[in-house]
Order: C-alpha cells, then structure tokens, then sequence
C-alpha cells in the first residue's frame, strides 16, 4: 500500500508543481499590452494526445490501488496461499510483448504514411493481443481445473480480479484498434490515422508495463 | 443596471486554434436529447441531478419525521429507516452535488471561460450524461426490487452491507454497486473532458493564471475525482464478488445471524481504506468547485478584485494534493492501527491552514469593496458563514483526541452537513441565480429569490447548528430511536421536534424555488448579455444564451485576468477579460475616486 | 443590510446558545479528563475564531454596501497581510494538534497493570470475558461459535478458566485501570459510554482495543456507535462501577468456560416432576389454556423457556403493576429451586408434542402484517421460527391472543422495562415500530400464516423467504 501511496503522490506532486510553476513570477492582475502568445500548450499537445496521458493516469490508480488492495490483503490476512502461476502465462506475456512491438511497427508505418507496413502491423498487433486475452482465459480455465477456484483463497481472487481488469482495458484498447482498422479498409489514408494508431501504441505499450508490474507481482508474492 | 450599456467586444482575428469539430444537428431530437453541445448536456446534468436531489430530500424528511415524531408513522420501520439515511447519503453526496457542480457547471461553464467552442471531446461528453443517467435509473430502481435499497449505511462498510440484517442486501445492494460502477465509468468520460478542455483548449491570451477561480476549483475537483473514484470502482468491484461470488476480500470468519458463513480471513479494514480515500478526496470534489464558484460570485457582485488571486489558486491545489493524504481521519476509531492517528490528525490539521487562507481572501474581498446585496450575493455570504461554523466544527473531528467522543455521534452529522451538505448547496442556490441569466436569457425574480435564501439559509442552521450540542451529549448517529436510553436527556426529544419542523419549512421553501424557475424562465425580466457586469468570457458572448459553438465567427483573446473590477483611472467599474488594453476608456480625471494602486 | 445583522446576530447568538443550552458532556466517569480538556481548548479556539470571521464579516457588509458613487478598492494581493495571516493560522492549529497528539499518546498506551476484559459484540448485544488466574485470554476462533461455545474458544488450556459473561452486563472494579480487548461474530459494531469518553469499533477476524480506567462508582449504559444492522438502536449494555471486593464477588459468581461445559444438559424426565405444577394451566402437553391466561409452551426452545422463568423467578418478568397475568405466574417460577431444575422443566417442554394452534383473532390484516413482520424476521426469524443467536424465540405456531397481549405489553412497557432483562428491552424498543393496536393485529395474524408444526414448512409460506 506504501508502495501505491508514493506513487499517487508523486503523480500528485508532479501535477501540482507543474500548475504551481505557472504562477510563480506572474501578476495575473496586470493586463497584458502587447500581443498575446502566452496561455496554451504547444501545438504538438494535442487534446487526444492530453485525453489519453490523463486516462492513463486515471487507469495507473485504479491499477495502483488495487495492487495496493492486493498487498495489504497478503499482510492482514492469515490465509494467503501463493497461486501456482500458470505456465502459460509466459506465452500470452510473449504475445502481448508483440502484439505491442507491431502496433510499434504500425505507429512507424503511419508516419511514413506506409499502407502495407501499417495494414500488416495493425493486423497481427490485433491478432496478438486478441491471442493474449484467449490466452489469460484459457490460463483462468487451468486454474479451475487445478481447484484454485475463485472463492478457495484471495490469492486466487486476485489473481482473477486483477487479470480481469486487465483484460477489459485491453478489450476497449480493441474497440479503438478495430475503428482504425475499419477505417483503413473503407480507404483512409495510412497518415490520416496517425492520430489514433499513435494512441492505440502508446496504449498498449502502457497496458505491457501494467501487464508487466501484475505478472512480477503475481510471480513473487 | 442598466444605464451601462453592453460594449460590443471585439474578436481575435482568423481563428486557427479551433480545431473542435462541432456537430450541429437539425432535428430536436439531435438537438436537445442527443446533443453534443457542453451546455445542452450541462442542463441534462442539471435537471436530472435537481431530480434525483428532490427524492433525497423527500427521503431526508421521513427520516426527520420518524426523528421528531418518533413512532407516529406506520410507513417508518428500521428497515425503512436505515434505507432513507443511506439512500439520502448516497443521492446527495454522488449523484447530486459531485454531478451538479462538475457534470452541470463544469460543463456549462469551462468550455465558456475557457474561450473554447466545446469540450475537448463532444461524443464521450454525451456518451458520460447518459451513463449517468443510468447511473441514477438503477440506483432508483433499488428501491423497488424485493427487500428495497440497501440499507448499509452510506459508506456501505461490510460486512453488514451484504449480511442478513441489514435491509436490501437482497438486491438492493447490488444495484447500489453496480449504479455506482456505472456512474464512475460515466464520470470518467465527463471528468477527461473537463481536464483536458482546461488544459489544452484554452483561447489565445488564458493563461492558466488567468482563469477564473471557478475554472480552478472545478478542473482540481475533477483531476481529484479522475484519482479517487477508481479507489470506490475497486472496492464496488471487490465487494460484489465477496457477495456473489462468495470471494473473501472483505469477509473474516463470521457468523450471519448465528449461522457460519463460508467467508474467511477477509479483512473490513481494507474496505474501509479504499473506501475514505475516495470518500475524502470526495469532500472537495464537492468543496473545490463551491469554493471556485463562490469566490467569482463575491468578486462580482462586490465589484471588487479577489484578494489574493495566486494565494487562492494555490491553496486550491495544496487541498488537492493534501486530500488525498488524510483519509484516515475517518478511522480513527474503527479498530486501525491507532499509530496512524498521529499521522493523519497532523496531515489533516495541515489542510486546514489554506482552507482557513480561502476564508481569509473571501473575507477580504469583499472588504473594501462595493457590496451589491443581490442574491447571489446573499447566498455568497450564507455560504462563507456555514462553511466557517462546518469548517471550524472540522478541527474537532480531525484532531484524533478530540474525535474519539465525538465520532459517531450527532456532532458528526451536524458538521458535514454545513461543511458538505448546507454549505456547497447554498453555493449552488447562489451559482443559479447568477447564471440563469445567462442560461435562459431572463432574470429570476428577486422578491422570490429574497424569500428563499432566507427560509434556506435560516432554516438550514435551525437544523443542523443544534446537531453539534447533541453529538456532545453523546447522541448516537444512525438511531432509529432512542426509546429507553437513559442517557439522554427528554429535551433531546423536543430539539429533535424542532429541528424536523425547520426541515420541514426548508424543504417547502425551495417549491418557492422551482416556482421561481419556471415562472421566471417565461415571465422574467430580459436580462441582456451581462446582467452583472461581469468580466468573464461567458458573459462575453454575442448570443445569450450562447448558441451551440459559444462565441461568434471568431474565439475571444485573452488581456487580463478575471477580475477587473473598480481599476482606477478606468470609465467603467469593470474590464471585460477580452477587452484589449488600447480600447479601454479612460475616465475624466475629475470623476477618478479611486485610491487604489494604477495597474495599467 | 439585513444579512450582516443576521451574520452578527447568528454569530452572537451561536456562541450564547452554547452557553446557554442545556446539552453538553455528559459528567464524566473515568480519566479521560484530559479528552475534555482538548474539547474545550478546541471550543475556546474555534469560538474565538467563528466570532472574529463573522463579526468582521458583518462590519464589512455594513461598512462597504453598495454606493454608487464609490468604487470598490483596487487591491489584488498584500504579501505581508496575508503572510500574517498564515502564520496565526499555522500557531493556532498547532495549539490544537500539540494537545491532541498528547492525549493520544497516552490513548494508544495501556498502562501496565491495566486488567484485561474481552468485549465481543454481536447482532445485536455484547458479552463479555475475564482472564481465568492464570491471567491469560485463552485463544478463540469465529468458527469455533457453536450454542455450547459461544466465544468460540480454541481447544486450548488458557481458555478453560476464562470467565464467560453471556449477558451485555459488565461490571469493573473503580479506579483501576481496564483495557477493553475488543472482537466481533458478525459486522462492525462499537462500544461506547458516554461518560466514559473513550470508545473503539469491534471488527470481525481481528481485535482491537482501548483502555480506561472507571473513577466514579455507578451504573452506564453501553451504547452501540458503529451501524450494524437494522437493530443497531436497540443494542443495549450497561457497565455497573463498584468497589473492588464488590467486582470480586461478582467475578465468582460467574461461569468459567469449564464450569459450563460441565453443567448437566436438562433432564427431561427430572423435567416432567417439576412440570407437574404447570399442568393445571398450561395443559399437560404444553397446549396452553386461553381461558386460564396460559400462553402455549410446547414448540419454545428450552435457552428461552429458561431464560422466562429464570426472569419470573428473580422478578425482572410479571413483576410491573401493571401486568395483570405476568404476577400469576411467579409464584410457580420461585417454586424451581435452581438452574438445574429450570434447565429440566424446559428439557421436557421442549419433549413435548407441538401442535398446530387455531386462529383466535379476528381483524388483522396479514398482508400489511407482513410490511411490519419484516423487522420482526431479522430476529425472529424469516419463518418465524426464532434464531437463538439474536435471542429471538420462535413465534409461528405460538397462540395468537398471547402474542397479542405480549406485544401489547412491550409496547407499553409493561413486560421488558425491567433492568435485568436486557432482551426484554430490545424487544420493548422494536414494539414501537408497531404504532397503533391495528398494526399489533397485523402482525399477529401475519404471523399466524407462518408455516406451523405438522405442516410443510418451505411450500406454503405466503410471504416468507427460505432461511
């Protein structure tokens, strides 16, 4: 939980440091003669590229506070049993892994205004990830069979909550993919989806270390 | 007012910053249910929150009916009792005040004071009023599925939310969770909105130094609600598997009613915990934007700059940054580690200091100033008067020793009622009156605006002011009745009467209220496009009410900040934000009476 | 204009009202002075401050209304003021916390030679236990709870002398200082005395604790402060205060956990002897006899058979003046010698054979009964059937004109007012939920629709659910 706490915080002091920087040094009660330049970001900030840092932060708390949840549970309760970590939670991490480094391709792609590259990254991003949520279902199927049902023991709970999360973070990560790919069917070109393919990349990418942080935890606890 | 005639404004030139698509569609449909303009769904917002707010204060007056009249009424049993007290709680604290401010006036006004056409992403703004609109349909639904709505209390600890024992924890329990998941996910929509319109869709010239304090405590109660309310989405989440999928997050080995159940080593703690640290950053979700609101509404109406500008802009965000480190003084005594009750007695003593410097400023403000008693301004000061008595009552509860009688008691109740309930409602009052003008086009009636900020702002205090002295007397919370105790004394009884009357008359007088909405938005004086001379963009623009896209062909720029009011040296009492420098009219230096400094 | 004399007047009359009022602190009983002491530095604070903000607040009002002909001071910002400001803030609020984190220091540190009792609490009383000699709480265990173990102690020695106090009556010796060792069954719940100051929240699967020590001889009703459940109101104790040889005798006399489980079970054939004295009236097979005012016993458990008589007999039950039937039945209660006897009278009751009764009453309506009944069932019951854990007996299949009588009396007081009937005075708080003759009549004959003895019981309850 300490660990969760610092982490809001930082995220926190940052944000509130960043707006304080705004006011040192300036007299908002002094009107300003000459032209005005001052007031917004850059124009590289763009508001979908804002939308998504601040969801991401959004998801980095809730993700934060239940990993919080999970470690306070460990340490109050008496009954934590470690879960047997599947196997082939290795493969689906493979999977993702790629699935991420292809929307990577196809973020390069739309750059370069690439349709093959981009149509091809899109497609086994896509493809990979749609394997890595089949892949955490089948491994929840595993556990079942072993007897780590859901209710036998909260590091099972867990186990099931926290992949579950993940997944439907990932299932609308595909409802923004599958716009894009729509989109390049019906003939957008590959630049004009730089926007979103630049999003659904960093999404992923943010999802893995997520995906990253679970595993590690779920592997040494 | 209206001797001063409204300045024609002039716009920035070719606009190359608006790159907001707009939908305008035709039909009335797409135009006034599916709409994608800020101010169309601000008043979705608004008039389902108004409501929803209505049930809860019918439900708020059964309860004062049982407390007061106590066994007179067939209707009340402690089922029904405990399920008002939650379901009054839970209405008012989530579904009204967090979606008025920041779903009805956040909308409405950030993309105006902003200069911004719309919010950054329209779609997902519509899409978050409808969430939350189911939201409050299975939240009401709760009260008619068998067993009723939960009855748990609105915090909803466990175990007794989903043990026998506690009303609704047949279903209405469920519905509770899954309203509440529904209106965070809805929220999240809304609240990504209004934090990136802030950020990234300011006009030329608004500096984030330059926004009006209401902006401010708007976009710092939305970036604290974006944080907390995944703490409230984990711990619905959490609770709902440990009642239907029998998972023990929460349950320790326990008996329900004398039977085993089948949970084990849960910990309530842990609820508990998630719990406050959305439930206190909550407090100023529904705090930060009445404090905004109300800082614009003085510096208005007292014709006067606020005092302090950058110190109330940084005490906006140290109680942001702070809030989400004092959760815990709700625990105090709920068996935690009692270690902890030197750490957060002394972090939340610390958010007091820029609370008490925002009282300081309001004060301030209108020192020196040019006070019109208008209505808002009326409802400004009730505001600054509750709010002191709730805040004050606040060192009380957070100081660890001092809480330990306290907690649980009346005392409790008396104080977030002025500080949460009585307080940023009568913000709301004020926050209503001051731009239904702008909304609407026409004024309210003042005469009946006058009636209801009296019986309001009486009334409120006659209930909840002699809270606090029965919360000394050690009067429990949450009581049915507090038949054979002997501890208490009769008079409590009479006090109790008395304050259900005054209940009763406060929530009459607000039909005045709704009389006055309805009435004054066909009847009501024509109020022009700047009724109160006011230097802010919304009351800038060429329509009122501001038509879809807000302002004219072209987005206002910046000069000042929002405050220019009684500038010396200047014709007018006031300087419009988008006034540029080299237009405004100097006075004859005959006429100049003003002793303040020069700033231009 | 108005609004800065109602400023100053609420202002005024809010610190007056706190002189003047009759609600304060209840006296206080125990040393936690110094918890009052804090309240009342953080009263002078607060008070000094609401009345300098408001009353400031008033002046300006007054002095700065509107004037056409003045304008309002250009004044953004006045480093020093508010620098000042800040830093009588600061100093004050610190004045407040020093204190605070005193006391609590020493709330959060037990004194050594601090005796220990467990509270625990349930739906919806408390009870309570001593260390036996060998000073130490023997290990407990939730899951342990059965109706011959309900503290749920491990099979452990440590435990096997600890002294079991079942009823929410506590009693402690006077200026010693005492750790309350706090644990729950079920939900949260909270144990407070007022005039003690001091409370703590008892929550499942941990423990948790505070200390007191009791300076003022006398009787305090424990409160429940924490919501759980539909009951919460009516949860009553109370903690009597004495001299210590007067808590000694009293810790005698009460059971240690091998002393319980040592009791003999009723006998019901040593039972029936004794029985023979309530045959007259109640009927040789229980059935009860509405002529004779006799109630029907056959179908009561035997906890609450031998708690009615257990309370006829000391008087706490038929002892009011103005129970007309209760008195009837005391003299045949004094007539059990002991708890032996009552526990075999109600062994043999409990042998007899239940009976289905017949509807007496007329006038009630069962389906608003069944509204009311719905408080009624968290005790009682879904089916009626009684839940000895909350200490409801069963009502369905009992006769109706007694139920009637009964809740009658409750309500008006006349049965369960007594001191020593603790549940007897839960039940005369939830009776008041019944506000009207009318609404008596409906429950009982909701009641009366409950599944009976002899009957299916799941397939023909109208309204009920399973249990």
């Amino acid at each position: 939980m300490t660990v969760t706490l610092m982490l809001l915080a930082v995220m926190m002091v940052l944000f509130g440091g960043w707006l304080f920087s705004h006011s040192l040094n300036v007299r908002p009660w002094l009107a300003q003669t000459a032209d005005v330049e001052g007031g917004q970001l850059p124009p590289a900030v763009t508001a979908p590229r804002v939308g998504l840092a601040v969801f991401l932060a959004v998801v980095t708390s809730l993700f934060a506070l239940t990993v919080g949840a999970y470690l306070m549970r460990q340490e109050m309760g008496h009954d934590w049993q470690p879960l047997a970590v599947p196997g082939l939670l290795w493969w689906n991490s493979a999977c993702l892994v790629l699935g991420s480094v292809a929307l990577q391709f196809a973020w390069q792609a739309a750059r370069r205004d690439d349709g093959p590259l981009l149509r091809g990254g899109l497609l086994v991003a896509g493809g990979f990830t749609i394997a890595f949520i089949l892949g955490q279902g089948l491994a929840w199927w595993q556990l079942q069979a072993a007897g780590f049902y859901l209710a036998a023991n909260p590091a099972n709970a867990f186990f099931f909550l926290l992949t579950a999360l993940h997944a439907l973070h990932l299932l609308g990560g595909l409802f923004a993919w599958s716009r894009s790919v729509f989109r390049l069917w019906r003939g957008a070109t590959p630049r004009s989806l730089l926007a979103s393919v630049e999003l659904c990349a960093c999404y992923w990418h943010f999802l893995l270390l997520v995906w990253g942080i679970l595993f590690a935890l779920l592997l040494n606890s | 007012m209206a001797e001063h005639g409204q300045r024609s404004v002039p716009h920035a030139q070719a606009d190359e910053f608006d790159d907001v698509e707009l939908v305008h569609p035709k039909s009335f449909l797409g135009k006034y249910v599916w709409s994608q303009d800020a101010k169309v769904i601000a008043i979705q917002y608004g008039v389902t929150a108004i409501a929803i707010g209505v049930v809860a204060v019918v439900l708020s007056i059964l309860m004062r009916l049982q407390l007061g009249f106590p066994n007179t009424f067939t209707l009340i049993d402690p089922s029904s009792y405990l399920q008002y007290v939650t379901m009054h709680g839970m209405i008012m604290v989530v579904y009204v005040l967090t979606a008025l401010f920041l779903g009805g006036f956040g909308n409405y006004l950030i993309p105006l004071m902003c200069g911004a056409r719309d919010m950054a992403f329209p779609y997902l703004n519509m899409l978050s009023f409808w969430f939350y609109l189911a939201a409050v349909i299975i939240l009401m639904a709760s009260f008619f599925v068998p067993g009723g709505a939960t009855g748990a209390g609105w915090t909803l600890y466990p175990p007794q939310a989903i043990s026998p024992g506690t009303p609704g924890v047949d279903g209405g329990i469920v519905l509770m969770f899954v309203s509440l998941c529904v209106f965070i996910a809805g929220f999240t929509m809304g609240g990504l909105n209004y934090v990136v319109t802030v950020l990234q869709a300011r006009t030329r010239g608004m500096t984030l130094m330059r926004l009006p304090l209401t902006v401010w405590g708007i976009f710092m109660a939305t970036v604290l609600a974006l944080l907390a309310f995944p703490a409230l989405l984990v711990a619905s989440l959490m609770m709902l598997c440990d009642l239907l999928l029998g998972t023990s997050y929460f349950l320790p080995e326990m008996l329900n009613l004398g039977e085993p159940s089948s949970h084990a080593g849960g910990t309530p703690l842990l609820y508990q915990h998630l719990f406050w640290f959305f439930g206190h950053p909550e407090v100023y979700i529904v705090a930060l934007p009445a404090f905004g609101i109300v800082s614009d509404i003085l510096a208005t109406h007292a014709r006067k700059n606020i005092f302090g500008y950058r110190m109330m802009v940084w005490a906006i965000i140290l109680i942001g940054v702070l809030s989400f480190a004092v959760w815990a003084h709700h625990m105090f005594i709920s068996g935690m580690n009692p270690y902890f009750g030197f750490l957060f007695a002394t972090t939340t003593l610390i958010i007091a200091v820029p609370t008490a410097i925002k009282v300081y400023n309001w004060v301030l403000t209108l020192w020196r100033g040019n006070i019109r008693l208008t209505v808002p301004m009326l409802f400004a000061i009730g505001f600054i008067f509750t709010f002191v008595n709730g805040g004050l009552s606040g060192l009380f509860l957070g100081n660890v020793t001092v809480d330990v009688p306290l907690a649980g008691t009346y005392f409790v109740v008396g104080h977030f009622h002025m500080v949460m309930a009585v307080a940023p409602v009568l913000v709301l009052f004020g926050a209503i009156y001051h731009w239904y003008p702008k909304i609407t086009g026409r004024l309210l009636d003042d005469t009946l605006g006058k009636i209801h900020f009296w019986v309001t702002f009486l009334g409120a205090y006659a209930i909840f002011y002699p809270m606090h002295f029965m919360g000394f007397a050690g009067v429990p919370r949450r009581y049915y009745g507090f038949g054979l105790t002997t501890y208490i004394p009769d008079s409590i009884q009479t006090l109790n009467a008395f304050m259900s009357v005054a209940a009763i008359i406060v929530a009459l007088a607000q039909l005045v209220f709704f009389y006055n909405l309805v009435r004054s938005y066909f009847r009501g004086r024509e109020a022009g496009p700047n009724p109160w001379h006011a230097t802010t963009l919304e009351w800038q623009t060429e329509h009122t009410p501001p038509r879809h896209g807000n302002f004219g062909a072209e987005l206002p720029v910046v000069y000042r900040w929002a405050y220019d009011y009684g500038v010396p040296g200047i014709k007018d009492d006031f300087i419009p934000q988008n006034l540029p420098p080299d237009q405004v009219e100097k006075s004859e230096p005959l006429a100049q009476m003003s002793r303040g400094r020069l700033s231009l | 204009m108005a609004i800065a004399v109602a400023v100053i007047l609420l202002a005024m009359g809010s610190v007056l009202f706190f002189f003047l009022s009759p609600w304060y602190l209840t006296p206080l009983a125990s040393n936690w002075g110094t918890i009052d002491d804090t309240i009342l530095i953080t009263l002078w604070v607060t008070g000094a401050v609401f009345l300098a903000v408001n009353l400031f607040l008033g002046y300006v009002i007054i002095r700065y209304r509107f004037n056409r002909r003045r304008r309002a001071r250009f004044d953004p910002e006045n480093k020093s003021l508010e620098l000042w400001l800040t830093g009588l803030t600061t100093l004050g609020i610190a004045g407040l916390l020093a204190p605070g984190l005193l006391v609590w220091a020493s709330f959060v540190s037990p004194p050594k030679d601090a005796h220990e009792v467990e509270v625990v609490g349930q739906q919806w009383h408390w009870s309570f236990r001593f260390p036996g000699e060998d000073g130490r709480l023997g290990p407990v265990n939730n899951r342990l709870i059965d109706e011959h173990n309900p503290f749920g102690l491990a099979d452990d020695l440590a435990g096997q002398d600890d002294i079991l106090v079942t009823t929410p009556h506590l009693v402690l010796p006077v200026d010693r200082p005492v750790k309350m060792v706090l644990r729950s069954k079920d939900v949260l719940h909270n144990v407070k005395v007022a005039n003690f100051r001091a409370k703590m929240d008892m929550v499942p699967g941990q423990t948790s604790s505070f200390w007191f020590t009791p300076t003022v001889p006398g009787e305090y009703e424990i409160v429940c402060a924490q919501l759980c459940g539909i009951a919460h109101f009516a949860m009553r104790g109370r903690i009597e205060v004495v001299e210590q040889e007067d808590f000694d005798a009293w810790l005698k006399a009460q059971d240690t956990y091998a002393e319980l489980a040592q009791l003999a079970p009723g006998d019901p054939a040593a039972g029936e002897e004794h029985y023979n004295n309530c045959v007259a009236c109640h009927g040789p097979e229980g059935q009860g006899n509405q002529a004779l005012n006799a109630p029907k016993l056959a179908g009561l458990d035997p906890w609450y058979i031998g708690r009615q008589l257990w309370l006829f007999r000391s008087g706490a039950r038929g002892s009011d003046e103005n129970d007309r039937f209760g008195p009837l039945m005391r003299p045949f209660a004094t007539m059990l010698p002991d708890r032996q006897a009552i526990a075999d009278v109600a062994a043999h009751i409990a042998s007899l054979p239940d009976r289905a009764v017949q509807v007496s009453l007329a006038g009630g309506d069962p389906e608003r009964g069944a509204q009311r009944f719905r408080t009624c069932a968290n005790c009682h019951g879904q089916q009626g059937q009684g839940i000895r854990a909350t200490n409801g007996p069963r009502l369905a299949g009992m006769s109706d004109w007694y139920l009637e009588r009964q809740l009658q009396n409750f309500r008006q007081g006349v049965r369960g007012r007594h001191r020593e009937d603790p549940y007897g005075n839960q039940m005369v708080e939830m009776a008041q939920v019944l506000v009207d003759d009318r609404a008596v009549s409906d429950v009982v004959a909701y009641i009366m629709t409950l599944p009976q003895p002899g009957a299916e019981v799941a397939s023909t309850s109208p309204g009920g659910r399973e249990e």
